[in-house]
């Protein structure tokens, strides 16, 4: 069995490479660290620990960055893939349960939830308004419940891997919209407690004038799924 | 229309129109693009040279003036323009994403495998006989 975990780096010289020792340490799995054109050393750091390194020759953002590692490991046949950031935010241990939950065949895409689990995880005010309001519509239009939609910690098996590297993917904040989208496709998904930390840099792909495009895009892109053909989704997931 | 008026039209939709023809011809513009603003630039000319239908244009949209007529026109043309050009900066995000990607990907094999040669080209007291093949790794975990 194959496993590969994940981590889109952009400028994380100073976490990245304790994260990928961390997870070398302490399971077997190989580790791809995809560079998204950083300015520092991130990509020696993560080399230096063990971890394969894929770098963007520009910075093309998060959602090409773990697509590139879907595309990665559906080219290099891994069975499982693990998606987890490299700013130390996601605990290692969890990886264990996320992908427990999908090699189980409980799940085809189990999505870690800081709120169900332990952790010292608190959000700003506004954030917390955004992830409620987006995990509202995921879990009405799903009927499952969504604590956390803006999860970066996820697992997933190959059916899932495949779909993912798809053109259906939507590069640009992944967010909710791929749970509503998976949940047409018919990808069984599960919520698994895992343990988050507070991000001690402080950087966020939510900064600046971000969360303003963010809430517009994460509506558009939804009425547009909720526009499309469902059985598109369902022929896409399944094609072989 | 008065001539100066007619003039200046005139003058404004032939330069439009040579400029793109010169533009495609030195293969600064490529035709893909050029349709829609010689298109604009026929209508310039079409309703200039013809009041009449200008006028016909003006009771058309309800307009009062024929000015006003030719203002909306030459903004719905722009509308159009900018809009063919975002479908266009779409399609080339989405190719330029995907170059990216495999250029990333290509990058990591091709190191891989220039690894592979040199540790090919180790002498002969390595213990162990290196597997020769960048595509070695297939099939297997690259940690077991």
């Amino acid at each position: 069995m194959k496993v590969l975990v994940i981590l889109p780096a952009f400028n994380e010289e100073k976490s990245v490479g304790l994260v990928v020792k961390k997870i070398i340490e302490m399971t077997p799995y190989d580790v791809l660290v995809v560079n998204d054109c950083s300015e520092d050393g991130t990509a020696e750091a993560a080399k230096m620990e063990g971890a394969i390194v894929l770098s963007h020759p520009v910075n093309m953002g998060y959602g090409v960055s773990i697509q590139t590692g879907y595309k990665y490991a559906l080219k290099n046949s891994y069975d499982y893939l693990v998606q987890m950031d490299s700013d130390g935010q996601h605990e290692t241990k969890s990886i264990f349960t996320l992908l427990g939950t999908v090699e189980s065949g409980e799940c085809d895409l189990a999505i870690g939830s800081r709120f169900l689990g332990g952790g010292d995880y608190s959000m700003e005010p506004l954030r917390k308004i955004g992830q409620c309001l987006f995990g509202g519509i995921a879990s009405k239009i799903s009927k499952k419940e969504f604590s956390d939609p803006t999860s970066g910690f996820q697992a997933m098996n190959r059916k899932v891997i495949k779909f993912f590297s798809s053109d259906i993917f939507p590069c640009d904040y992944p967010d909710a919209d791929v749970i509503i989208m998976a949940h047409f496709a018919g990808v069984r998904i599960e919520e698994v407690p895992v343990v988050m930390y507070r991000n001690k840099t402080g950087k966020s792909i939510h900064s600046g004038m971000k969360p303003v495009y963010y809430v517009f895009k994460m509506f558009l892109a939804i009425f547009i799924i909720l526009l499309k053909d469902k059985s598109s989704f369902q022929k896409k997931f399944n094609q072989n | 229309m008065p001539t100066r008026q007619k003039v200046v039209v005139l003058l404004i939709g032939f330069s439009i129109f040579f400029t793109i023809i010169y533009l495609v011809r030195e293969k600064k513009l490529k035709e893909e693009y050029s349709w829609l603003w010689l298109l604009v630039g026929t209508c310039i000319l079409s309703v200039s040279l013809n009041y009449d239908l200008l006028l016909f244009f003006t009771e058309l949209t309800g307009a009062v003036l024929p000015t006003s007529t030719l203002f909306f026109f030459g903004l719905v043309s722009l509308v159009l323009i900018c809009l063919q050009f975002s479908i266009r900066i779409s399609q080339l995000t989405e190719e330029h994403k995907k170059i990216v990607q495999k250029i990333a990907i290509m990058d990591q094999e091709l190191e891989m495998a220039l690894d592979v040669k040199r540790k090919c080209q180790v002498p002969l007291e390595e213990e162990s006989p290196v597997q020769c093949s960048p595509d070695s790794h297939q099939g297997e975990s690259l940690r077991s």
